[in-house]
């Protein structure tokens, strides 16, 4: 698979803070990409270096194969960018924006069938500021796609809208995969890496601490599965005199699996003990749990980020 | 610079200002609201006729007529009948809100065909002097007319008037170039220093970044949308001044220079101001703050050479009042060599300012 996006060892700095400190990663053609991390970690900044709308301080940077800040007037007619808080003129119509951006890009566009795939089309002869959020954002994808652009880039894209709308550009998305572009996509939503992404990098602080595909990153820093038995709170002191590892609920305990079998042999004691269990469940980390476990261990220093960055599959 | 693109996007910006009602005021509808205003006001003092309410106590005898249609003629005065039933003609003037009156007494025709001395009550309000002695004057004429024809003479010495120049030049004819510099000044003032600071917090500069349209031909295109404002404005300038309130101003070849360079310089001046404030707030300030000043004190509603001398330098640094000074001696007195002066003047500001606003201006960041 060929590169599309190739960033080493990037840095950015302002003054004596380093918002991208020693950022590298690959993204490959036809890949949804996400940077997932807090407010603050440096998404926004990596973003818009790679976008041509900042200059980097140091490191390399190839997207397409070109320089995004020297070389933007090229890059520009092959990336659709829905950058942060995207806002338009407040006057213009999306039919007016859309038509708009296909003059500019000297392209010819369907109009109609760019809206009708935001599902903008009945709201396309009103003003940009009389439209919701959500369908702001949606022009903003309609703008991003006039150029029929073989790499996107979507920053925070769902920050702000109500439930039905992120789902609704979620689809956006799948779609765009679906139609062979590749998509570099940040976001602090949690849930939205995971279902969005073939590979996911988590950035905090201006570094990157884990990158895989969501399950690589919930198997190789979550926590093994876990079995809850709900029941007698002494169930506990059964199970870890019996060598499992165990924590304490209020309404019962959750025991850690090392393998499926030891899932029976967990019930079985339970039942031979005589103590009183209602019922029982498992349950694996989600790529929340281990983001936040992650992030904590960093900020109690007991995970160096430079280990974690090498893992790549 | 690709014209295609400026092509492209001028439609954009038009639609959006048009579609602002606040940005159309301020470019068309201010300016007309100020000449019919100012136009109103100023233009009517000493050009037209004292009206001059009359009392015929005579009752329209041949006489009294006659002596009333010669004070008509005079064009000093315009006549008005008050009825000889409406009594006392002082509490009537005072009453309609008239300074001037006249009572020819009855028996006037009789008096006069008998030689018997006549009074004519003249009312004047002092506090009018111009008026006053305007009516004083014509009366006064006319009753020696009267009395020279009595007195069966003819007039030996007859006064001709004439004018000193070719043309007097009326209010109204410093008003139209002045309000077509305020044209010119305000509504590109305005509207770049609301556009260059709101749409960088908004980041739609940013936005245009992301496409292939430049900087240049971003500026291009807004440049030509406010020359095509400044046009609209002058010939609604033109023609109420003319045919409204009779304004000598003409649209000369050498007014149209003004008309393209004064946009490219507020435009970049307000664009400036915009791009060096941090926020829209305070860029408002800054711009009121460079406009106000020129709006009142670059010849825009009364001619510099009016203001009181210490005052005239303070107009002489103002941009504005090249573009007014320039637009007057092409619309006015048609004198090309001052005109060269003054394009000279706004054309190399035009270029500074420019040249700074699109260099402390960018789209992307470092």
């Amino acid at each position: 698979m060929t590169a599309t996006i190739e960033v080493t060892n990037l840095v950015k700095s302002y003054g004596a803070l380093r918002a991208v400190d020693g950022v590298s990663c690959e993204v490959r053609a036809g890949e949804v990409f996400s940077f997932l991390g807090p407010n603050g970690a440096g998404k926004t900044t990596t973003v818009e270096i790679l976008e041509g709308l900042r200059r980097r301080t140091g490191g390399e940077v190839r997207v397409l194969g070109l320089d995004p800040w020297s070389q933007i007037d090229r890059l520009r007619t092959r990336i659709g960018v829905i950058p942060q808080d995207f806002h338009f003129f407040p006057k213009l119509t999306p039919r007016e924006a859309v038509r708009l951006y296909a003059r500019l890009f000297a392209v010819k566009a369907d109009v109609d069938e760019l809206l009708a795939r935001v599902e903008l089309l009945d709201k396309a002869d009103d003003h940009y500021d009389t439209l919701s959020g959500g369908q702001h954002q949606k022009v903003g994808v309609a703008l991003a796609l006039v150029n029929d652009p073989e790499l996107c880039f979507l920053d925070e894209p769902t920050t702000g809208l109500d439930p039905r709308a992120r789902r609704s550009l979620w689809e956006v998305i799948r779609r765009l995969r679906r139609e062979g572009r590749t998509v570099f996509l940040t976001t602090h939503y949690l849930d939205e890496a995971q279902q969005l992404s073939d590979r996911i990098s988590i950035i905090n602080q201006g570094r990157i601490i884990a990158t895989g595909s969501p399950d690589e990153i919930i198997a190789r820093y979550g926590r093994p599965e876990r079995l809850k038995i709900v029941g007698d709170p002494s169930l506990a002191d059964r199970l870890a005199s019996l060598g499992y590892r165990v924590e304490r609920l209020n309404d019962g305990v959750e025991v850690e699996l090392l393998s499926k079998a030891d899932a029976l042999r967990i019930l079985e004691s339970t039942a031979a003990s005589g103590l009183g269990w209602t019922g029982f469940s498992t349950r694996t980390d989600t790529l929340e749990d281990v983001f936040i476990q992650m992030v904590g261990r960093l900020e109690d220093g007991s995970l160096p980020t430079g280990t974690a960055s090498g893992a790549k599959p | 610079m690709n014209l295609r693109r400026v092509a492209a996007y001028f439609p954009a910006y038009a639609r959006g200002y048009v579609r602002n009602p606040l940005g159309l005021f301020f470019a068309l509808i201010f300016p007309v609201i100020l000449i019919l205003i100012f136009g109103a006001v100023f233009s009517n003092s000493g050009s037209s006729e004292v009206p001059l309410a009359v009392q015929d106590l005579d009752h329209n005898s041949a006489a009294s007529v006659a002596f009333l249609q010669a004070l008509n003629g005079t064009n000093a005065v315009s006549v008005s009948m008050v009825s000889p039933t409406a009594g006392n003609l002082s509490a009537y003037l005072s009453s309609h809100d008239l300074s001037a009156g006249l009572v020819i007494p009855a028996g006037f025709s009789a008096d006069l065909a008998n030689h018997t001395p006549v009074r004519l009550l003249v009312f004047t309000n002092p506090s009018s002097g111009s008026e006053a002695g305007i009516v004083e004057g014509a009366v006064q004429g006319v009753a020696n007319g009267e009395n020279l024809r009595l007195a069966g003479g003819s007039a030996v010495v007859t006064p001709v008037y004439l004018n000193v120049g070719s043309t007097t030049y009326t209010y109204i004819d410093y008003l139209v170039p002045g309000l077509i510099g305020l044209s010119v000044l305000v509504s590109p003032m305005f509207s770049m220093v609301n556009v260059s600071s709101t749409w960088k917090r908004d980041k739609l500069f940013r936005q245009l970044s992301l496409t292939p349209l430049s900087r240049a031909e971003w500026l291009t295109a807004t440049i030509l949308w406010y020359i095509l404002l400044a046009f609209l404005s002058t010939i609604l300038m033109l023609a109420i001044g003319r045919f409204l309130f009779g304004a000598h101003v003409s649209l000369t070849l050498l007014t149209l220079p003004f008309i393209v360079v004064g946009p490219i310089l507020f435009v970049s001046l307000g664009l400036l101001a915009g791009t060096v404030s941090s926020s829209p707030e305070s860029a408002g300030v800054l711009g009121n703050i460079i406009t106000f000043p020129m709006m009142f004190l670059s010849g825009t509603f009364f001619p510099v050479s009016l203001f009181p001398s210490w005052l005239v330098p303070v107009a002489h640094v103002l941009p504005l009042y090249y573009v007014i000074d320039g637009l007057s001696n092409a619309m006015l007195f048609n004198s090309p060599s001052a005109v060269y002066t003054d394009l000279i003047v706004v054309l190399v500001l035009a270029v500074a300012f420019f040249v700074f606003a699109t260099r402390a201006f960018s789209w992307r960041e470092d």
